[in-house]
Order: C-alpha cells, then sequence, then structure tokens
C-alpha cells in the first residue's frame, strides 16, 4: 500500500511539472508518437481495406495478414525495426514499428466495416445507377464508419501501450519514468509512470469509444428498436471489436 | 420495348441461368416472369438494367443494345424495385426516394418536393419522409421502394419479387395498388415472382419458366390457364390439383349460381357473365366471381 501512496506522491509532486522530465512533455512526445503512427497507418489501411472490402477480393489475405501481424511481438519488433533502420534513426525506426503494429487493426476496421452492410443495400444503390465512386462515398464509408473507428480504436490503443517501449531506444515519452526506475529501483517513479500510460490508455478508449458511438447513422440506431422482423438481418458480428449497435 | 435475343448466361461456376432465351415484352404492359427459384428469371431481369451481363446475345430497349449504353445512365433511366425494397439505412425515407433525381444533378429542395408527390402516388403519409427506413412496416418500406424506382420518371419499371417479404394480406394489398399505379402510370413492368396467384394479378403477360431458364409457356393469364401447355405448368398453376376447375353450384331459391372448386369448396358467387375482352387476364381467373 506505502509503494501506490509513494507512486502518487510521486505522480503529484510539484517537481513532475519542470525539468527536462516534466510529464507533461514526456505525455505530448507520447501521444506524438501515438497520433503520426495511428494516422500513418491510417493512411495506409484505409484505402487498402476500403478496397478489400468494397471489391470482396483479397479478403484471405487480409485476414491471413492481420491476424498474423497482431502475434508479432512489440518490442521484437521495435528492436529488429531499429537495427535495420539504425540506431541513428532511432524517432523513423519507432514509428516505423509503430505504424506496422497498427495496421493489422485499422485494415480489419476498414473492410469489415464493408463487409458487414447488408449486401443487398449495396446492391440496391448500385442498381439505382450510382458510380461505384458513389457506392463507396455515400453508402460504404458512413455505413462502415463505426467499425473503422474501432479498428481505429484498437490500433491506437496497442500504439498507446507500445509507444512506452520508445523510451527504451532514448526518444522518450511516458515510458521513460519505467525504464529509468528501473536500474534505480525507483519504484514510486515506475508505477507513477505505469499509472500515467494506463491513465492515457483509458482516455484514448474513452474519446474512441464516444466517437463510435456517434458516428453510428441515425437510421441505423432510430431502427434498433424497432427493428423486430427476421426479414431484415443486421449487421454481422464485426471482427475484435466492442461495438454497440443494438 | 425489350427484346431478348437468343441471351444465354453461365455463370463462372458453370451454373446455366438461362439458355437461348428470345422474347419480346411489349412496351406499357406488364410482363410477369414466374418460376421455382433457379429458373433464371431474376437473371434476366437484371440483364435488363446489366446487373448481370450475358454470356451471349443481346438485350434490346427500344432497338438499342444495352450493352453499347453506359451503364450507370442505363440504371438510372430504369425503375427498380427489389425484395425488402434494399433503401439505404442511412438516410431518411424522403432522401431515399429522390435518390436517382439527386444523382442526376436535380437540385436536393425540388429532388424532395417531388419526393413527397410520389409518397402521396404510392399512398403514404407525407409525415414518414421525415423518417429512417427502419421506422417503417415492411408493407411501407416496399412503397417506398416503389416511389424511389419512380422517381426518375423512368419508362421501364423492374420489380424482383418486390412483395415477396410481406404477410399475405399487405401483399394482395400491394399488388391492387400496383395495377391502380399500372393504370395510371402505364409503365414497361417487369415483374419477377414465383408466386403464380400474385403473376396472374398484376401481369398482361405471364412468362412461366422451367430451371434453367427455360420458357415452359408464355402468354396472357387467360391463355395459360385455358390451355396450359404441358403437365408441368398445369401443375405450376394449379390445374392439375382441381384449384382452377371452378363449377357452377345451382341452389334452390337463388338464381345466382354458387362458385365451386373441384372439391366442392365455395369460391364465390356468380352474379353476371362478361365477355373476354383480348388480354384482359383478370376476367379468366378464378377468384373474379364474387
Amino acid at each position: 500500500m506505502t509503494l501506490v501512496l509513494d507512486a502518487l506522491a510521486w505522480l503529484f509532486s510539484p517537481e513532475r511539472l519542470t525539468g527536462a522530465n516534466a510529464i507533461p512533455a514526456r505525455l505530448l512526445e507520447h501521444l506524438f508518437y501515438t497520433g503520426v503512427s495511428v494516422l500513418l497507418a491510417a493512411v495506409i489501411a484505409i484505402p487498402i481495406g476500403y478496397l478489400i472490402g468494397h471489391t470482396g477480393r483479397g479478403r484471405e489475405l487480409a485476414v491471413g495478414i492481420s491476424g498474423a501481424a497482431r502475434a508479432l511481438p512489440s518490442f521484437g519488433l521495435l528492436l529488429v525495426v531499429v537495427l535495420i533502420v539504425g540506431t541513428t534513426r532511432a524517432p523513423l525506426a519507432a514509428v516505423v514499428a509503430f505504424v506496422l503494429l497498427a495496421i493489422p487493426s485499422v485494415l480489419a476496421g476498414a473492410y469489415s466495416g464493408i463487409e458487414a452492410i447488408d449486401r443487398r443495400t449495396i446492391d440496391a444503390a448500385r442498381a439505382q445507377g450510382m458510380t461505384e465512386w458513389q457506392i463507396l462515398l455515400r453508402v460504404e464509408m458512413p455505413l462502415g464508419l463505426p467499425l473503422l473507428l474501432g479498428g481505429l480504436r484498437n490500433a491506437a490503443l496497442q500504439v498507446v501501450a507500445t509507444a512506452t517501449l520508445a523510451a527504451y531506444i532514448g526518444l522518450g515519452g511516458l515510458g521513460i519514468y519505467i525504464f529509468r526506475g528501473i536500474p534505480l529501483r525507483r519504484y514510486d517513479e515506475m508505477l507513477g509512470g505505469a499509472i500515467l500510460i494506463v491513465l492515457l490508455a483509458l482516455i484514448v478508449d474513452g474519446v474512441f469509444a464516444l466517437l463510435q458511438r456517434i458516428s453510428v447513422p441515425r437510421g441505423i440506431t432510430a431502427g434498433a428498436r424497432t427493428r423486430t422482423r427476421g426479414s431484415t438481418p443486421g449487421p454481422r458480428a464485426p471482427m475484435g471489436s466492442p461495438i454497440a449497435y443494438k | 420495348m425489350i427484346e431478348f435475343r437468343s441471351v444465354s448466361k453461365q455463370f463462372p461456376d458453370g451454373t446455366v441461368a438461362v439458355d437461348d432465351f428470345s422474347f419480346v415484352l411489349p412496351s406499357g404492359k406488364a410482363t410477369v416472369l414466374v418460376g421455382s427459384s433457379g429458373s433464371g428469371k431474376t437473371t434476366l431481369l437484371r440483364m435488363i438494367n446489366r446487373m448481370v451481363e450475358p454470356t451471349s446475345g443481346q438485350v434490346l430497349i427500344d432497338g438499342t443494345d444495352v450493352a453499347k449504353l453506359d451503364r450507370v445512365k442505363l440504371r438510372r433511366s430504369i425503375g427498380y424495385v427489389l425484395q425488402a425494397a434494399g433503401l439505404l439505412p442511412h438516410r431518411r425515407v424522403i432522401d431515399n426516394v429522390a435518390t436517382v433525381p439527386v444523382l442526376n444533378g436535380v437540385r436536393k429542395a425540388e429532388a424532395r418536393e417531388r419526393a413527397y408527390e410520389l409518397l402521396d402516388k404510392v399512398g403514404l403519409d407525407r409525415a414518414l419522409g421525415e423518417r429512417y427506413p427502419s421506422q417503417l412496416s415492411g408493407g411501407q418500406q416496399q412503397r417506398v421502394g416503389v416511389a424511389r424506382a419512380l422517381a426518375a420518371d423512368p419508362e421501364i419499371l423492374l420489380m424482383d419479387e418486390p412483395f415477396g417479404a410481406v404477410d399475405p394480406i399487405v401483399r394482395a394489398d400491394l399488388q391492387l395498388e400496383l395495377n391502380r399505379l399500372q393504370r395510371e402510370l402505364g409503365k414497361t413492368i417487369v415483374f419477377v415472382t414465383h408466386d403464380i396467384d400474385e403473376a396472374f394479378t398484376v401481369a398482361d403477360q405471364v412468362v412461366i419458366f422451367r430451371k434453367g431458364g427455360v420458357v415452359a409457356q408464355a402468354g396472357t393469364p387467360a391463355e395459360i390457364l385455358a390451355n396450359p401447355a404441358d403437365a408441368f405448368v398445369a401443375s405450376f398453376v394449379g390445374a392439375d390439383a382441381g384449384r382452377r376447375s371452378l363449377q357452377l353450384q345451382h341452389r334452390p331459391g337463388d338464381d345466382r349460381p354458387l362458385v365451386v372448386d373441384r372439391d366442392g369448396r365455395p369460391i364465390g358467387v356468380l352474379e353476371s357473365t362478361v365477355e373476354a375482352a383480348p388480354g384482359a387476364g383478370a376476367s379468366a381467373q378464378g377468384g373474379t366471381a364474387t
């Protein structure tokens, strides 16, 4: 119990707001790595995911890659990328590693979002005379948005957790308190740092949960109360995305 | 006029859905393609707006091969109603109805104004326009589907088992509404169903299919009922089961005879007899003696 109290005392000490290792500065670093990595992963994976979801081609490949990539050990991946890219370019290496870790979730969110849409809805849109782009922009993207955000949510959490390791290769972030504390046996600092990371993860998760909820199109939420007939099946259960459709 | 010229369709898995089909669907008339599942009727319907491309042969609309037309433009010029309506769940009913005009560049306000008129036309309260499809009953959604198909005022209306997902009472209601609309609008309707009674209710002309897109018989409901081409057609229309062979049963004290089926089950009362008008399918129906 004293350890927790010590950690809290460390956390709330005025010294945490000043100096080279001030919490706000380290927090910003952590958020910066997370944000840039998730953004890059989104730029890469969303178009590919949409392409797979829209055409229905390459799905097996995507599932295979996503599944395999999710099993990647993040620490090992980070070290390998640093060794390949070179220790002098550690920030680049870190971002590359985080992007690689984030891509599978984003990819899965993007294509499963489109895949979960009732095929008859898309067929009808095409038969009304929508072009393929119009189908993507006006039907698939809005209806697939909640699952895409679910994918981004998973990716962000993964990177927030893994960005802790950035400190190991000298890049700062909130992990610095843990990696600095280990050799010095400063358990209050290690636990305090860990608490910060957990809180950050919870906040990021909460923000995405809120976005996901807002993004469900009104027609879907409106129908959830009245939809009782078997003839209109709801969206299929998404892969690995906890989302409240009903 | 829609013309099929020796159209065949073989799917990549080897299934032959349609084999050398040739037929003409006259303008302004309702042609119903009827058959059990796997008879290729939906495939044929979807060839008209190029949702399916034939493996060989041609589909012509007023003499123009649809393969030479731009797919998207073609589809926008043809109304399409499908089972369970296929409405966009994230758009309001009114915007669903206005879909095609908006795609064609009509201003949104104008398209909505016209869409409200269409809601009137298909017998829906204008207030429903502000709702989402999932807040409507199956029958109401189906009406929205019809309104949407009519929004760009197409010459051709394709209907793929449009009333298959609603209960029999609503279904009968929708069929009558469609007949009323058709009398008013005179569209070229291509209607696919597996329900022969529905076919006889809405059709000017019926095409009965066997498996693999082979025509068993084509003609007006009257012709088919009066002279089924073979045992398959007879069984399909229910003639072999005695459902279509009606008898008059005279009752003492009432000069209006009772109409009964072969098993003696009463169908209705004979009020008067009418001369068969050419092509007037409805007069040949058992159920019209009321």
